[in-house]
């Protein structure tokens, strides 16, 4: 029915007194999504909102309200700790949010990651959402800063490195009533925790899941080697879209990830490997969701 | 960020990094003084280096017409005029653009005596997620064209974070560049100090090209760190107080800093078509989509996920400023944000601005009606679109 997350999953939210995660959290209990704790160092025993008890430590969360994921939304020098609170305390999923943590704690969390069962989406990502089947996709879950309301429960998986261009193909597919099984931002960071291919693995092993949608950027070579496993193992119809064709080399465009450096990650062998791969590619992002629904 | 040679020779040197001597200065009277002292102390030869953040520095060309930013001297008085035509002058590069970049600060170095160049290089190696040590025997060339075209020359040492270097990893690193004897352990230091240069100033480049082999004065061979580029993970800089006073206002376009100023993304392109979107996947997929319909982007303007109105009308003034813009694009999927915010921002700029160019405006996500509304009732020749695709073809008709 859904990867990663269902309905039912309950979330916690580390650094949810702070403005931008009380607002997020605000939004994510009107979707109806079952945040139970928050957790912020020296609030423990408040109340956020007058109905989410808040904690001192991630651990009495879980222990008390049986919270599975956690959404992240500390500033950026404390994340790397935060994550790893998570990762500590035995949570099945952490998603971090939280843009512009340095590359080298990223490295070190990856590395103190390794055998641990907790799986990281982000950082630097809008996280996760499995639409509900209520009014505007109402009840599902939502963790992180993605609109609720452009989703609808149904069954095309959607991956991407970036927010805005998430919601644009999810919003192309709405649009056509065509609903989603869950969306998946996995951020714009030179590090992340979870990478298309992963994402794409468990889409191929949802039966839920008819369609794909993985959209990519400049940078790194996290889309070819998805797209390489998709031409061996793939069994569904996938559609992409490599932003930043015109990106100038050896710059940053926005995200810290994107970034043409040593001629390597250029949108051109990104879209040569998708093609090989017989991934259907958008030729501009206004037909993501049209280029898939032709392939199924 | 990128830092200067100067610069990184003075990191690299922190950490035990073997440099040829030398001293950075800014008048041709220091710069013969530092030269003077070289000769004394035994150089043959001085190095005279232009200072910009710009490779093929020795292949450019000044705008007065002096040839070389990078020039070697015997004598002192061959340094001053070398840094008189150098100082306050404009060096264009291949990596320049044809604006160049005014030099004002020069390093004279002794140039070694060298026998043979190398390659060393830290980076972070985005499959694995962790530090790389990368070196090669084909020192002073373009290395991207060596893995081209002979990969097998590269080696490359994965770096444990947890461990650091340890070093075997610089031992191996050394047999693999075919060193002997001394020259093992005086590179098990360098390369070890050139990891810790990149781990401890969380760099995201640290590339020395060339490593050289020099004769030293007393007949020997040594390992010398002779060329250095120093790149910083601008996110970590919140953290090296000393790294972010080593920023170079001079080195950055104008209108990218006044940018920054406002938290906006922007870096400016050479194309027609200005464009103003929310979300940086979403702002280069607008790039994208121009130049598909034929037209070609003047910028990339990340605005960010809360946009406010002072923003916009910023972003506005910073597109204006550019002179070879023909026409503008925005393209907004408001999510959470309001459009309507979005909509007052862009009336309110257009009528401060006093725009004359045509706009074309896509508005999609929440409270977007109210948005449309917005613009419709401005009395501004707006022209509004529907999709991406239909804002792309309309801005491109309008400035052909």
């Amino acid at each position: 029915m859904s990867i990663l997350v269902k309905p039912d999953t309950k979330v916690l939210v580390q650094g949810i007194t702070g403005s931008f995660g009380a607002r997020h959290t605000q939004l994510s209990l009107a979707y109806g999504t079952q945040v139970v704790a928050g957790v912020t160092p020296g609030k423990g025993g408040q109340e956020f909102d007058n109905k989410v008890p808040i904690f001192d430590t991630v651990a009495e969360a879980m222990k008390a309200t049986g919270a599975t994921a956690s959404a992240i939304f500390v500033p950026p020098a404390f994340a790397a700790d935060a994550i790893l609170e998570g990762v500590d305390a035995g949570l099945d999923l952490v998603v971090c949010i939280t843009e512009g943590i340095p590359v080298n704690d990223m490295v070190k969390v990856k590395r103190a990651m390794d055998g641990k069962k907790t799986r990281l989406i982000g950082p630097n990502c809008p996280g996760i959402v499995t639409p509900g089947v209520g009014k505007d996709s109402q009840g599902g879950c939502r963790i992180g800063i993605a609109p609720g309301y452009i989703h609808k429960q149904g069954h095309i998986g959607v991956v991407s490195r970036s927010g805005t261009l998430t919601y644009e193909a999810v919003w192309q597919l709405t649009c056509r009533g065509v609903g989603q099984s869950t969306c998946v931002g996995i951020g714009g960071d030179p590090v992340n925790g979870t990478s298309h291919l992963e994402v794409l693995k468990l889409f191929e092993a949802d039966p839920d899941t008819h369609g794909i949608i993985m959209i990519g950027e400049i940078g790194g070579s996290a889309e070819e080697e998805a797209a390489t496993w998709i031409a061996n193992h793939g069994r569904k119809p996938v559609a992409g879209f490599i932003a930043g064709a015109t990106a100038p080399p050896g710059r940053r465009m926005g995200h810290a990830g994107a970034i043409v450096s040593g001629g390597k990650g250029t949108a051109a062998a990104k879209i040569a490997a998708f093609k090989e791969a017989g991934i259907a590619v958008a030729s501009t992002p206004s037909e993501m969701a049209e280029t898939l629904l032709k392939r199924m | 960020m990128n830092i200067h040679e100067y610069q990184a020779r003075q990191l690299l040197d922190q950490h035990g990094v073997s440099i040829p001597a030398g001293e950075v200065c800014d008048s041709p009277e220091a710069a013969k003084r530092i030269a003077a002292h070289l000769l004394t102390g035994g150089a043959n030869l001085i190095a005279v280096k232009s200072q910009v953040h710009a490779g093929g520095r020795g292949k450019g060309t000044f705008k007065s017409g002096f040839q070389g930013g990078v020039k070697l001297c015997k004598t002192a008085e061959d340094v001053f005029d070398k840094a008189k035509a150098m100082l306050g002058n404009v060096l264009v590069t291949k990596q320049t653009g044809p604006e160049g970049r005014l030099v004002s600060k020069l390093i004279i170095v002794a140039a070694p005596d060298i026998r043979k160049e190398l390659y060393l290089a830290v980076l972070l190696d985005r499959s694995s997620s962790r530090p790389v040590v990368m070196a090669s025997t084909e020192g002073g060339m373009d290395i991207e064209e060596v893995a081209a075209k002979t990969p097998e020359k590269i080696v490359k040492e994965t770096i444990d974070p947890t461990l650091g270097m340890m070093p075997y990893q610089a031992r191996k690193v050394a047999a693999a560049l075919g060193l002997k004897g001394d020259l093992i352990n005086q590179a098990v230091k360098l390369v070890l100090g050139v990891y810790r240069t990149w781990w401890e100033c969380d760099a995201s480049l640290v590339e020395i090209n060339p490593l050289c082999i020099v004769r030293t004065h007393e007949g020997k061979e040594a390992l010398m760190a002779v060329d250095a580029k120093l790149s910083l993970d601008d996110n970590a800089l919140y953290r090296h107080p000393n790294l972010q006073a080593m920023r170079d206002l001079a080195e950055e376009a104008p209108l990218e800093i006044e940018a920054s100023k406002f938290n906006l993304n922007y870096i400016k392109l050479d194309g027609s078509i200005a464009c103003l979107v929310n979300g940086a996947g979403l702002a280069m997929a607008t790039m994208d989509i121009i130049q598909h319909f034929g037209g070609r982007p003047a910028n990339f303007l990340d605005v960010g996920g809360g946009a406010s109105q002072e923003q916009v009308a910023a972003a506005f003034r910073i597109i204006l400023q550019d002179p070879n813009v023909k026409g503008i694009m925005v393209n907004i999927f408001g999510g959470i944000m309001d459009c309507n915010i979005i909509a007052t921002g862009i009336v309110a700029a257009v009528k401060e601005t006093g725009l004359k160019l045509p706009l074309v405006v896509r508005l999609e996500g929440n409270n977007v009606e109210a948005g449309n509304q917005s613009l419709a009732q401005s009395g501004l020749t707006i022209i509004r679109a529907n999709s991406m695709a239909d804002a792309a073809e309309k801005v491109v008709k309008a400035v052909s």
